[in-house]
């Protein structure tokens, strides 16, 4: 049985398309990263996969009950963290605690909740109101509760935005965990590197699944070539190069300039004119998911005009 | 671990008491929810029903005798009139009434003199201006007996009650609106409307404030039941309405003097009834408005009409036909025919049980509504 298994999902709002016919299989213990542009449809798509939104067409499975008809059970043994903070600024972090044990049906209450705070390192401020959290602790906050009551599946919505660097490596490090477990996650990120720790990666944008598989797949397939230009005076090389025949991205990294294309030939070419001058070198890099993404999203820009 | 589907206690006592936390967090409308209907007590209870004194009147008389004299001194020694203008004709008294210059015309008629020396039966006439009934009632009930009093102390007589009724009639004319609400109608009216207000218009932001904060998402995203959550959010409400009706029925008994004559239980009963029917009300409304405007917004386009057409403002029979029914589909008119009746005229459960019944299938059909009404998604 695979955790989601959802074909063909579609959303409108008005006239809008929001999500277009996005099918998607995802194994159990699967870690799954949901990549695109803001704006793209990923909010959309999970809200239909948790049961928050009914899909105009299309449907499916996620944990073996039907998306539509048994909302309910799904909600049970999923857990969601919506992109925006959506528990009670009003209650106190223990409050919040409780309240979701209770729903959930926990017992005993106070000992889930007990453990839930010190996991997460909030016991001495377990009666602070959730409002006055900082934006990071929040997310801490909500991702902990969301993964209380087990959850046989994460939905993840950008649960990292605003956490530093070590609460998100701890993050990525617990998710692992648990997935070793048996936890199914999809998570929406707009990081790279967090990319880069899923098992497999879905690209989405104007609503359609452009690319899906493990990053080197995902990569290897946009074909891309990328050469790295380094020397003096690169700055006032940038429009120049951007101009080459063969040239799609140009964009300064450091010292150096990462150029690429998607046609090596034309490409490598172009830019001997450039290799010529005194200083200059040019050499094969490697093809990053960023320059793969900023291909896609420029290609879609272009088909939108 | 059984799941129930509709309802489970853990899952409802979860709601319950986030909904009691948070309401005892929001210190204003906390505040608001005892304060609120014990200003509006006083202050509508004062201005509607208290015994307005020193009126302006008008006093119509041809002759200047001694007892006219008499007379209008007794009147103005009673602190309710103020005579303002003295006239002689009954035309000129009119205008002034009508432009709303004089409350009451005190008519004497020119062969009064004549008739109190002869011992016949004399009369003075008196017209008050009944567009807001309650202003003249106090006026107008102390009348006769001072009158005739002043009159039998004029012919040195000492005046014992039956002697002074044959010796002087008193027509009161009431204009405008002669059929007058007894003022004991407004404070048990009050209670009706008080709770109108304040309940409805609570419990319609339930939803619609956590929709705002954007908090829907994640309620809907936890295993909640619509009915679980109708329950959690109203309830609370529910007890605040009970406060309510304790706070408003001490104090109107206290500042206002009401005659309590039926059966403490079955006012309970029925404003109990009334209540969880406004609050699953304001629930409904909230499952209908996006906004907290909204809320607010559709709260008082039910709360103008339930005053103006319960028979709150105007007597419920002298409405017309139409007003009459659109009037019905409100609680209030329901509740304000089992609260008078029980308060002032000590009805028995029988004889309210059919109202009691209206009120019950407010609460079935509102939480009918409701539960239809409820998204369980965010489309
Ligand atoms: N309730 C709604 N009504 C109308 N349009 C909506 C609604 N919700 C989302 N949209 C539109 O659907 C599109 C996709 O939104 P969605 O939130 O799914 O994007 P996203 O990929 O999550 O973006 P981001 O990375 O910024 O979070 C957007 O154009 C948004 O304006
Ligand atoms: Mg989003």
């Amino acid at each position: 049985m695979h955790a989601i298994d959802v074909h063909g999902l579609v959303k409108r709002f008005g006239e809008k398309t929001v999500v277009d016919h996005v099918s998607m299989m995802v194994e159990q213990g699967e870690i799954v990263g949901f990549l695109g542009p803001n704006g793209s449809g990923k909010t959309t798509t999970i809200r239909i996969m948790c049961g928050l939104l009914t899909p105009d067409e299309g449907g499916g499975r996620v944990l073996g009950y039907d998306l539509v008809t048994e909302a309910l059970k799904i909600k049970r043994e999923v857990g969601y963290m919506t992109q925006r903070f959506s528990f009670y600024e009003d209650l106190t972090i223990a409050e919040n605690l409780e309240f979701v044990a209770r729903l959930y049906e926990l017992r005993p209450v106070r000992e889930h909740v007990d453990r839930t705070l010190e996991d997460l390192g909030l016991t001495s401020r377990r009666n602070q109101l959730a409002g006055t959290l900082s934006g990071g602790w929040k997310q801490r906050l909500a991702l902990a509760a969301c993964i209380m009551h087990k959850p046989k599946l994460l939905l993840l919505d950008e649960p990292t935005a605003g956490v530093d660097p070590k609460a998100r490596r701890d993050f990525w490090d617990e998710i692992h965990r648990l997935a070793a477990e048996g936890l199914t996650v999809l998570v929406s990120t707009h990081y790279m590197d967090e990319a880069e720790r899923c098992h497999r990666i879905s690209y989405i944008s104007y609503g359609k699944l452009l690319a899906t598989g493990t990053v080197s797949g995902v990569v290897r397939e946009a074909g891309l070539v990328t050469f790295v230009v380094e020397g003096p005076g690169l700055e006032r090389m940038v429009s120049e190069i951007a101009r080459l025949p063969g040239v799609e991205q140009v964009a300064p990294f450091g010292a150096t300039l990462h150029v690429v294309g998607s046609d090596e030939k034309l490409l490598s070419d172009s830019l001997a004119v450039i290799a010529s001058r005194p200083g200059v070198t040019v050499t094969r890099g490697d093809t990053s998911l960023e320059d793969v993404f900023i291909q896609f999203m420029s290609k879609a820009q272009d088909n939108m005009a | 671990m059984s799941h129930s589907r509709f309802l489970s206690l853990s899952r409802f006592r979860a709601l319950l008491i986030k909904e009691f936390i948070q309401m005892r967090r929001d210190r204003i409308t906390f505040a608001m929810m005892l304060a609120v209907p014990l200003m509006q007590l006083v202050l509508f209870g004062y201005a509607i029903n208290s015994d307005p004194k020193y009126l302006p009147a008008a006093l119509v008389t041809t002759s200047q005798d001694h007892y006219t004299r008499a007379m209008v001194s007794a009147l103005e020694m009673t602190d309710y009139y103020r005579f303002e203008h003295v006239v002689g004709s009954v035309r000129e008294a009119e205008a002034l009434m009508a432009r709303g210059d004089v409350v009451f015309v005190v008519t004497i008629p020119s062969d009064f003199a004549r008739k109190v020396d002869r011992g016949e039966r004399a009369q003075i006439l008196i017209e008050a201006d009944a567009t807001d009934p309650s202003v003249a009632s106090g006026a107008i009930s102390t009348l006769s007996t001072v009158a005739s009093r002043a009159l039998l102390r004029e012919r040195g007589i000492t005046p014992t009650e039956a002697e002074a009724n044959r010796q002087l009639e008193v027509v009161v004319h009431r204009r405008y609106n002669p059929e007058g609400i007894s003022h004991y109608n407004i404070v048990p009216g009050l209670l009706g409307v008080i709770l109108t207000m304040t309940m409805v218009m609570m419990t319609s932001i339930a939803l619609t404030r956590e929709r705002e904060r954007g908090t829907m998402e994640n309620l809907l995203a936890m295993p909640a039941s619509p009915l679980e959550i109708m329950l959690g959010k109203i309830l609370p409400y529910f007890v605040v309405g009970a406060v309510q009706v304790a706070v408003v029925l001490i104090a109107s008994s206290l500042l206002f003097d009401i005659p309590f004559v039926g059966r403490m239980w079955l006012l309970l009963l029925a404003v109990l009834i009334f209540v969880m029917a406004l609050v699953l009300l304001g629930y409904t409304i909230s499952t209908v408005a996006n906004t907290q405007m909204q809320a607010l917004q559709l709260t008082f386009f039910f709360f103008l009409p339930s005053i103006l057409l319960s028979g709150f403002m105007f007597p419920f029979r002298g409405m017309p036909f139409w007003a009459q029914w659109v009037g019905e589909i409100f609680p209030l008119t329901h509740f304000l025919r089992v609260v008078r009746a029980v308060m002032l005229k000590g009805a028995d459960m029988p004889a309210v049980a059919f109202e009691i019944a209206v009120l019950a299938g407010f609460i079935l059909a509102y939480a009918a509504i409701a539960l239809t009404r409820f998204r369980r998604t965010l489309d």
